[in-house]
């Protein structure tokens, strides 16, 4: 089959590699009809995520239909289904509290010592993302194999459109527990950092879950305008002073919530970010968390920040003293995307949430090494990329 | 149950900081074997007595114990074991339960003559909160050709401590999934993996 493979810092190719098959009996075989790049691939097209291997399969966000089934699945044969993007078994102690994202048997036994030197436990496998996360292969390619096949992928009815779904596999669940881990209540002031994917279905899910005002924070024109069409209000950081526009636009008091969805890959030429990015750099630490730091100063008294954005070492300069003094609750993890996807896909029927209107673009599978590049190096224009391997290139 | 404890505090002998923790280990063994202690629990959310009746039949350990070519019983209570060492070599000796608690704790020495004198025990306790089965596992044993030996070992990832610690996760994995996970894309690296 053809598939999308890293192969060093601003190196992917799409090869031809060897085709899945069932291993486990739980196991299924899926032909991918989308697949989506994730804001957290350029993470590894970056070289920011260790235990990546030449000729890992990336890809973490498809969906596709069902060609083959282990005795233990439940799926059945042509069945369209979206994959949650976390592995997780569905019958340990974390599974049975829906914590999915905190598996005990999603990585294979030899892959969890690096986690648990690292966190103190292993966490779920991922797909497509680093051998640290289990090391298997992902979705940007012809087929898949979906290990745990009874526990993650959801059905998805005839006729609906892969374009709707397909931001069940991670960044819809993802903004939606953005929110909830935000405890928003109604009446609530609730700022956003970052408005790619999960910022803005944070928005979104804000607004639903009761939020009188949304304020989204970005320097990308495009992405703003986004979150103002989801009525919310926006600042520009390149235009405004950040801190002091939350104050004044909040009477002083600060925003209720804050989300922070940027993460270890920060932008923006602030003096912690540019000391975040030397230490980077020499190897001294690992993530620039600018805007996790500035959402607990902005954050009103006794405030709840929710942290969706990915960081994945250690961070200089945390705001402890600040975040002790205000009272506040942090709350974060990766999604728990099992536990979200029934609710949100009637969400998605009953058109209460729309999410095609994030694709930018839509391009064949063999053309995915140039969606990294544009992702990479467009962040205004390029919102999200979805890759289908049945689609015909177009003509030069 | 006696549990394996050092002096000072709670914690588990396998944890200490300092002194002869395998010999001390060793005084609770009925037929201890070897110098070297390993020691290691894990939470299994399964009942105690499937758990025990799992691992009492010793054809079943190679399913989730990865250096472990073959069990072969040779009685109730004798078994004859291939390890896997370092180098694609093979090392082996006989078992012999020397205590059996159904439901409860299964230890066993080698006989005389083995490759890697070793002797452990492993308990099988009701967790908290109903949260099914605390597993520990406690091993003595000689390292082959000694200090230098266990280097190899560890170099080679056979190293038993690193080993106890996967095969317990895997033990766990089986057990409550019925699979062992695997990231092998298809049967051919899967059968690599198995090497």
């Amino acid at each position: 089959m053809r598939a999308l493979t890293w192969h060093g810092k601003h190196d992917v190719r799409v090869e031809t590699v060897d085709d899945p098959e069932i291993v486990n009996p739980r196991d299924a075989i899926i032909r991918i009809t989308s697949t989506a790049i994730c804001g957290s691939d350029l993470h590894l097209y970056d070289g920011y995520i260790p235990t990546m291997q030449k000729g890992d399969i990336l890809g973490h966000e498809f969906m596709g239909e069902v060609i083959e089934v282990g005795s233990g699945s439940t799926l059945k044969k042509g069945q369209r289904v979206v994959v949650p993007f976390t592995i997780s078994c569905g019958n340990c102690f974390h599974c049975g509290k829906h914590q999915y994202s905190a598996c005990d048997n999603g990585l294979p036994a030899d892959n969890q010592d690096i986690a648990q030197s690292i966190y103190g436990h292993p966490m779920a496998g991922l797909f497509g993302y680093s051998h640290m996360t289990g090391g298997y292969a992902g979705g940007q390619a012809e087929y898949v194999r979906v290990p745990f096949s009874d526990v993650g992928p959801i059905v998805i009815p005839d006729g609906v459109d892969d374009d709707k779904v397909l931001f069940l596999s991670d960044i819809l669940p993802t903004g939606w527990m953005a929110a909830e881990n935000a405890e928003i209540e109604p009446g609530d002031t609730v700022a956003v950092w970052g408005c790619g994917p999960v910022g803005l279905f944070a928005v979104q899910s804000a607004f639903l879950m009761g939020a009188e005002r949304v304020i989204a924070i970005d320097h990308f024109p495009r992405r703003l305008e986004l979150a103002r069409q989801f009525g919310a209000e926006t600042i520009n950081y390149e235009e405004s002073k950040t801190y002091d526009a939350l104050m004044e636009m909040t009477g002083g008091i600060g925003p209720d919530a804050c989300i922070d969805s940027v993460g270890l890959e920060a932008h923006g030429a602030f003096a912690d970010n540019i000391w975040d990015q030397i230490k980077v750099s020499t190897f001294m630490g690992t993530d620039r968390a600018h805007s996790i730091r500035q959402a607990i100063l902005a954050c009103r008294k006794g405030g709840r920040v929710s942290m969706p954005a990915v960081y994945g070492g250690f961070v200089d300069k945390f705001p402890l003293g600040a975040f002790m003094q205000k009272g506040l609750t942090l709350k974060t993890g990766q999604t728990h995307v099992q536990h979200y996807m029934p609710a949100l896909l009637n969400a998605i029927m009953e058109d209460k949430i729309d999410t095609t209107f994030l694709i930018s673009h839509r391009m064949p599978l063999e053309d995915a090494a140039e969606g990294y590049r544009m992702f990479h190096d467009k962040q205004n224009e390029v919102t999200k990329i979805v890759l289908k391997p049945g689609m015909q290139p177009a003509a030069a | 149950m006696e549990e394996i404890q050092s002096r000072g505090d709670d914690a588990p002998l396998s944890t200490a900081k300092h002194g002869d923790t395998a010999g001390r280990a060793s005084e609770t063994l009925a037929e201890a074997k070897g110098d070297s202690l390993v020691g290691k629990t894990v939470t299994i959310d399964r009942p105690r007595e499937e758990l025990y009746s799992f691992w009492r039949d010793v054809g079943n350990l190679p399913h989730f114990m990865e250096n472990v070519v073959a069990v072969e019983p040779l009685d109730d209570r004798r078994s004859r074991w291939e390890v896997k060492a370092p180098g694609g070599t093979t090392v082996g000796w006989i078992s012999v339960i020397t205590e059996d608690k159904p439901g409860e704790l299964i230890a066993w020495a080698s006989e005389e003559g083995a490759d890697v004198p070793n002797s452990g025990r492993v308990e099988f306790r009701d967790a908290p909160d109903g949260r099914g089965t605390w597993v520990t596992a406690t091993i003595l044993y000689d390292p082959p050709a000694g200090i230098v030996g266990k280097v190899i070992a560890k170099i080679f990832q056979r190293e038993p401590a690193i080993q106890a610690r996967r095969d317990l996760r895997r033990f766990k994995q089986l057990m409550e999934t019925g699979e062992v996970a695997t990231a092998a894309r298809n049967r051919r690296e899967y059968e690599e993996e198995q090497q």
